[in-house]
């Protein structure tokens, strides 16, 4: 039973990052059509840039935390503005071609600035653990937890709420119309990427510490892809279930099923969900139009 | 200025129609044929492997350029073919059987790729090929006996009826042997029903089925076809590699295959063997580059994925059609001199057309 429990918290934590860069790729998908590769990527260069102010410039984590996620709201930012735009309205292979070369371009470019060699930097978080009657729990998995709570609720209110946020709806769900109401299509939709930028950042910075500062961190995008497909295409809330139960699925895949199945695990379930059951979890009925 | 000026049925669907095409070819089989004697040993090596890219592009332009079915798992079909033909070498099975075998094996199980493109779609397919890509990597690492894991396999040397075809000139006639068929074959293909029927699935599948074309079929015969030219491919690049391991067949190779057909320009043969050359080729040509830059920047390994990624940016934001709609532009500035029109290439209307409700 403590090991169910144990597994469990375990996969919650990782779960939480999946589910926070799932909503990444689901927010920029439902704003401009295009399934943004280059997430991951943001993601990798933003805890490289995390490492740099931590371990390398000696700043706190409270003050590196916030300017790593301004830096990664710029990039994707201008990522939208400047170049996603001037391919606006061509068909979805050319989204993914060009996120795929803004992708292999940031790699090249972090992999040239620090080098190939892996890192890691110190949290507040490190090495403390909390005891839940027999489930140890590391702090910075509860952290993660918590960090992605926060992140989906503020997100939720902000889009409910706020005009801005409903003008960042109205906008994904019909541009021509968002635009002839009076909402400012372009800047909304590179704020929506601005926002998954800084999403990917906080996941950067937290996975980081876990899974060691490195230019195979992009890798997460593609456990987050299943992660998306599971909970339903272009769902918010399906990003966040899907997210949540792929790591419950790799962390009882990885001590329950043979050896070698944990990492295969996400592409089965990518693959299996894809075929058996396009709509996912959470997904809406797609009608084909001719 | 040139007119079309049929004076008999035939005139219309041979190859090449005027003798300026055919001189020009012939004069480039002559150079390919004489190539080994006057290049330098390692670019006869380089050329060889421009081959068996060449073919592995051609087989992946049949699915996305012919079919609109993107794979961004083709490294998959690549390491198939090389494992099955090392596999067959290894046992026994003579070099001529077992380089086409390596194709059908690797069809094979392109045909149960390809049952899921009934279904999905578009993205979907996309990230249902990305994810068999990355099993199949994980299966290759695993399967020893098969194999040879993560220590890596022997390929032996291409016996073709008792010569030794493993120098490195008798190497590249087999992969430009090799390469003219596929291409001769995928050719002829295209013009035929097959290829017209894998068009109208591309431009409008509904279209396409209401014309009495077996939509879903078509959709899985691509894939086999693809398949099997890239298991064909794979087959040759084993013995190129000369040792195989599961990380020669990652995620990298499967992108790069997507940037050469993108680059060359999608829909067209010759495209994917200008992409095929352009992506083989640049590896050895940003090396020699390499001494030129700041040593900071030159020691790391990173500069080959960022030009990578530059050429694709640049050719997707500029010229979406590619070496070969780039080609198709000047050739017809000068055969229609004084007449060429920048805009003549340019589609009349493009309107946004989204994909969400599919």
């Amino acid at each position: 039973m403590s090991q169910i429990l144990q597994l469990s918290a375990n996969g919650m934590a990782i779960g939480a990052i999946y589910a926070l860069v799932a909503l990444g790729l689901v927010l920029t998908y439902k704003a401009t059509e295009v399934l943004n590769f280059a997430h991951g990527d943001v993601l990798m260069a933003s805890a490289f840039v995390g490492w740099a102010l931590i371990a390398g410039a000696g700043w706190p984590f409270w003050a590196a935390a916030p300017a790593t996620m301004a830096i990664a709201a710029l990039l994707a930012w201008l990522i939208d503005a400047r170049v996603m735009r001037l391919i606006a309205g061509q068909p979805q292979f050319a989204g993914v071609m060009l996120t795929i070369a803004i992708a292999f371009m940031l790699r090249g470019l972090v992999s040239m600035g620090f080098g190939a060699q892996s890192r890691t930097y110190t949290t507040p978080w490190s090495g403390h653990n909390t005891d839940f009657g027999g489930v140890v729990v590391s702090d910075l998995n509860l952290v993660i937890v918590a960090a992605a709570l926060v992140i989906t609720l503020a997100l939720f209110v902000f889009l409910r709420k706020t005009n801005l946020g409903v003008a960042i709806q109205a906008a994904s769900q019909n541009q021509l119309a968002a635009y002839l109401s009076g909402i400012r299509v372009k800047r909304v939709t590179s704020l929506v990427w601005a926002i998954s930028g800084a999403m990917a950042a906080v996941c950067g910075l937290l996975l980081a510490p876990i899974a060691l500062v490195d230019i195979g961190l992009w890798v997460v995008m593609l456990k987050a892809l299943a992660a998306v497909v599971l909970g339903g295409f272009g769902s918010v809330p399906g990003a966040i279930v899907g997210g949540l139960l792929l790591g419950l699925i790799e962390q009882f895949a990885g001590v329950y099923l043979p050896d070698g199945f944990k990492d295969a695990m996400a592409y089965l379930v990518l693959i299996a969900v894809l075929i058996l059951w396009p709509r996912g979890l959470l997904g809406e009925a797609h009608g084909r139009r001719v | 200025m040139r007119y079309a000026y049929d004076i008999s049925y035939r005139d219309a669907h041979t190859l090449l129609r005027y003798p300026a095409g055919r001189w020009s070819y012939a004069l480039l089989a002559l150079a390919l044929i004489g190539a080994p004697w006057l290049l330098p040993q390692y670019y006869v090596g380089e050329m060889a492997y421009v081959f068996i890219m060449g073919v592995a592009s051609l087989g992946l332009m049949v699915l996305v350029g012919y079919t609109g079915q993107v794979s961004l798992g083709h490294s998959a079909f690549l390491a198939i073919g090389a494992y099955a033909h090392a596999w067959m070498l290894a046992h026994g099975v003579p070099f001529a059987l077992s380089l086409p075998l390596a194709g059908l094996i690797s069809g094979a199980v392109g045909f149960v790729i390809g049952l899921p493109s009934i279904r999905v779609s578009g993205l979907y397919l996309a990230m249902v090929t990305l994810a068999f890509a990355i099993l199949t990597g994980m299966v290759m690492g695993r399967w020893e006996s098969v194999t040879g894991g993560y220590t890596g396999l022997q390929v032996a040397s291409p016996l073709l009826f008792g010569v030794d075809l493993s120098g490195l000139r008798s190497f590249y006639y087999l992969c430009l042997v090799v390469l003219a068929l596929v291409l001769a074959g995928l050719v002829n293909l295209m013009r035929s029903q097959t290829g017209r029927a894998f068009a109208g699935v591309r431009d409008s599948e509904a279209a396409a089925y209401s014309l009495g074309v077996w939509v879903a079929g078509y959709k899985v015969l691509a894939f086999v076809i693809s398949a099997a030219v890239t298991g064909l491919a794979g087959a040759l690049l084993a013995h190129q590699v000369g040792f195989l391991t599961p990380e020669g067949f990652d995620l990298i190779l499967s992108l790069e295959l997507v940037l050469m057909v993108t680059i060359g320009g999608l829909g067209s043969l010759r495209g994917a063997i200008l992409g095929a050359a352009v992506i083989s080729l640049l590896p050895s040509l940003i090396s020699h580059v390499k001494p030129l830059l700041p040593d900071r920047m030159a020691k790391q390994f990173g500069l080959e994925i960022f030009v990578f990624g530059l050429i694709l940016a640049l050719f997707v934001l500029f010229e979406p059609r590619g070496l070969n709609g780039r080609w198709m532009k000047v050739r017809a500035f000068f055969e229609g001199f004084p007449l060429y029109r920048r805009d003549l290439f340019k589609r009349g209307k493009t309107y946004m057309k989204s994909e969400r409700y599919r």
